[in-house]
């Protein structure tokens, strides 16, 4: 037990600290493809719906894809494949030099397309569910299609979105243990290290278990309190 | 030549054609992976979700304390501890027989992922169980069935149409997630690919291996389909 | 006349973007990637500085070729890819010259060369590691490494797990997952001086496969590089001509560079 302690004790000798910071990285990283991944996501719901047949087309072949594909293929292309990408159409610009794709932001355009193509479906269901009556009464009292897309339509919404997006969310907090393998030093980056400069990769992988359990409770528990706060006004 | 050769000969793909034997091998494992852990996972599942709605108060904690640990936590992660963690009591796994189990990176990835799916299947099951209106059970309780054959014969049946879906969906789920098992040195599709690349530094390997996982998924989703339209077809309206 | 001029100036910039005509003019800047994690040979130490023989040797050649250097850390999977995407302009990471490499990239001339091992528990008598003697064996090595090509190569009976990196093969050597695993010499040296001080022991040396291991490890560098590349050949030739070469290599590795 006092073994253990040591082990993942904060400073020189124990691992607690670095497991914190991995921490720190894990949550970065679920954090930054949130607002990416969600917003992608609407964009795509709102193409499945448009009259275009190429457009809503669109739509269905990306969250095709990105549903069918394993999230470590979509990001090993993501982070190999971006990187040659990025300086092709560098180059071609005429410019000078090299630009490169970190981990994490590799990292978070692979997790973030994924969270698109899974949310997308969210929203598309929580589209199909406010009245079209909602819209024509917005146009009737004057507003643009952006103010009442913002002001009225918007706010439901998020509603009736909200326990499927949380869903996303976990998913997405389970997802980022894989950018451990393009070198993000997340928690399983950490726990990985760890376990082979000790040797006691139980005790390691036991603490990285406990972390992820950790954060999906609280989320969990934050996602509860969201939505009683959303649905206060339907609460009789 | 043989067959597994072809397609990268057609497609005048170098890599594919040189790697097109071993990630054909690997498409076998990680069908064997995923058939087999999935199907041990659905057997513990159905255990799991009626003892989770009928079984005695601690047990039943006990199982919501597993379901929601094993959903609320990577698989990376548990396959992890499960492969070096329990690897390091080798002394201990020999002393009970068990060695051969643990000491081969396929029976890890299997009983990680058969742990992990039971989880997400028994709440399917559950929520399924849940959902059949209680005049069934009633029902079947008048005509003199015993508990055990109304579950079999009148809940499960009943059960496994409303889970259909979302099984189906966990079956996608558990064909992708598969792909963790090449970074425990297992040569499934994607441990194939990973090699491939490796060796070739051809970024099109990837977007073979992509296209493949993409077609297995599909035929899953079809099948799918034709089963729940068949299965169904006495609750359609015509 | 002006616009003749102004012709031949906008030739003459469009003729510096592009690649390998730089010999047109002075290279004056060289970014290298290397990959941080292979003591002695690169390695990030606790201060997260690079260290190593050839962060040493390379930072001489730069010296002596007049030019700024610039060091990327970068993991081993990726190092090619993103030499490639132009990340940096050559690899200075242990890499053997292998056919296979050459296929996509050039090689300079060989700065020095690995011995490979084979090491494996004590109790192992036999010194015979022939594939015939290790069927049905289970053996591992670090994957895209010359050492899996090796075994995939020769090994087909034998059962071959690719690890992510060095550090995990030899935890399952340890763990007894594994019966052997093969490496470079030094990098086994230094696991069975601290780690595997109990379990395990060298085997035996493996034989360097032309067309396997290629001849030795030289810098990596994209094709079409002429210019850059006889550039550092040329350095190389003078470090080994004048002994600094060996120094370096007696520094770090405790012997010449090429025995």
């Amino acid at each position: 037990m006092e073994k253990v302690l040591t082990l993942l004790s904060f400073g020189d000798q124990g691992w607690g600290d670095e497991l914190l910071q991995g921490a720190m990285v894990t949550i970065s990283v679920a954090l930054a493809t949130l607002p990416f991944g969600l917003t992608l996501g609407l964009l795509i719901a709102l193409a499945s719906r448009s009259k275009s047949r190429w457009i809503s087309g669109f739509a269905t072949l990306y969250t095709t894809v990105f549903r069918g594909v394993p999230e470590l293929l979509t990001l090993y292309i993501i982070y190999f494949g971006g990187q040659i990408l990025i300086q092709r159409l560098w180059s071609g610009l005429g410019f000078e030099g090299s630009l490169s794709i970190s981990p994490f932001l590799a990292g978070m355009v692979a997790l973030g397309l994924v969270l698109a193509a899974f949310s997308s479906e969210v929203w598309v269901g929580a589209l199909n569910s406010i009245h079209i009556g909602q819209r024509e009464g917005a146009a009737a009292l004057g507003l643009s299609r952006g103010q009442a897309f913002r002001l009225v339509v918007f706010p439901q919404l998020m509603r009736v979105a909200l326990p499927g997006l949380g869903n996303n969310w976990m998913v997405l907090l389970k997802e980022t243990s894989l950018v451990s393998v393009i070198t993000l030093h997340d928690i399983m980056f950490i726990a990985t290290r760890a376990n082979v400069s000790t040797k006691e990769p139980f005790i390691f992988f036991s603490a990285a278990l406990a972390l992820y359990f950790f954060f999906s409770l609280l989320s969990a528990w934050g996602i509860g309190r969201m939505e009683t706060r959303l649905n206060r006004g339907y609460v009789r | 030549m043989s067959w597994c050769e072809l397609p990268g000969y057609w497609l005048g793909l170098e890599v594919l054609e040189r790697y097109g034997c071993r990630m054909a091998d690997g498409l076998v494992i990680t069908m064997q992976l995923v058939a087999i852990s999935s199907l041990l996972g659905f057997f513990l599942a159905v255990g799991l979700a009626l003892l989770r709605l009928r079984g005695p108060r601690p047990v039943r904690w006990a199982i919501a304390g597993y379901t929601t640990f094993f959903r609320g936590t990577p698989l990376l992660c548990q396959l992890f501890l499960i492969y070096y963690g329990l690897g390091t009591f080798r002394l201990f796994w020999q002393d009970v027989g068990l060695w051969w189990f643990f000491r081969d990176p396929l029976y890890c990835c299997l009983l990680a992922f058969t742990i992990n799916t039971a989880a997400y299947q028994a709440e399917i099951l559950r929520g399924s169980l849940q959902a059949l209106p209680k005049g069934q059970i009633e029902a079947a309780r008048a005509l003199g069935m015993r508990p055990v054959a109304i579950f079999i014969k009148v809940e499960m049946p009943q059960a496994l149409i409303i889970g259909l879906r979302p099984l189906g969906n966990e079956l996608i789920t558990m064909i992708k997630v598969s792909a963790i098992a090449s970074l425990v040195t297992l040569f499934d599709l994607m441990g194939a690919t990973r090699l491939a690349f490796a060796r070739s530094f051809d970024l099109s390997i990837y977007l073979v291996a992509a296209l493949i996982y993409l077609a297995l998924v599909e035929i899953v989703r079809r099948i799918w389909n034709q089963m729940e339209a068949r299965l169904t077809r006495h609750m359609v309206l015509r | 006349m002006t616009t003749k001029r102004a012709f031949l100036a906008a030739m003459l910039a469009a003729a510096a973007f592009v690649p390998g005509t730089a010999s047109a003019q002075a290279i004056t800047e060289i970014k290298i990637g290397t990959e941080g994690a292979y003591p002695p040979y690169n390695n990030l130490n606790a201060k997260k500085e690079l260290e190593g023989f050839e962060i040493d040797y390379m930072n001489d050649l730069c010296a002596r070729m007049k030019v700024k250097c610039t060091w990327v850390v970068q993991d081993w999977d990726g190092i090619i890819p993103a030499l490639l995407s132009k990340k940096y302009d050559v690899i200075v990471a242990g890499m053997n010259a292998t056919p296979e490499r050459a296929k996509r990239v050039d090689f300079t001339d060989v700065y020095t060369s690995t011995p490979i091992a084979m090491v494996g528990a004590k109790s192992i008598t036999s010194t015979n590691i022939s594939p015939d003697a290790l069927k049905g064996k289970t053996l591992g090595a670090q994957g895209s490494t010359i050492h899996m090509n090796y075994l995939e190569a020769y090994y087909k009976g034998s059962t071959l797990r690719p690890y992510p990196t060095q550090e995990e093969a030899n935890l399952d050597l340890l763990n007894g997952r594994l019966d052997y695993i093969v490496a470079d010499l030094e990098a086994l040296e230094s696991f069975l001086k601290d780690k595997g001080k109990d379990c395990c022991k060298i085997i035996a040396e493996v034989k360097r496969d032309a067309a396997i291991h290629g001849p030795g490890v030289g810098m990596a560098l994209r094709k079409g590089e002429d210019a850059l590349k006889a550039m550092i050949n040329k350095a190389i030739a003078e470090s080994k001509a004048d002994g600094s070469l060996d120094k370096h290599a007696m520094k770090w590795l405790g012997k010449k560079a090429i025995q």
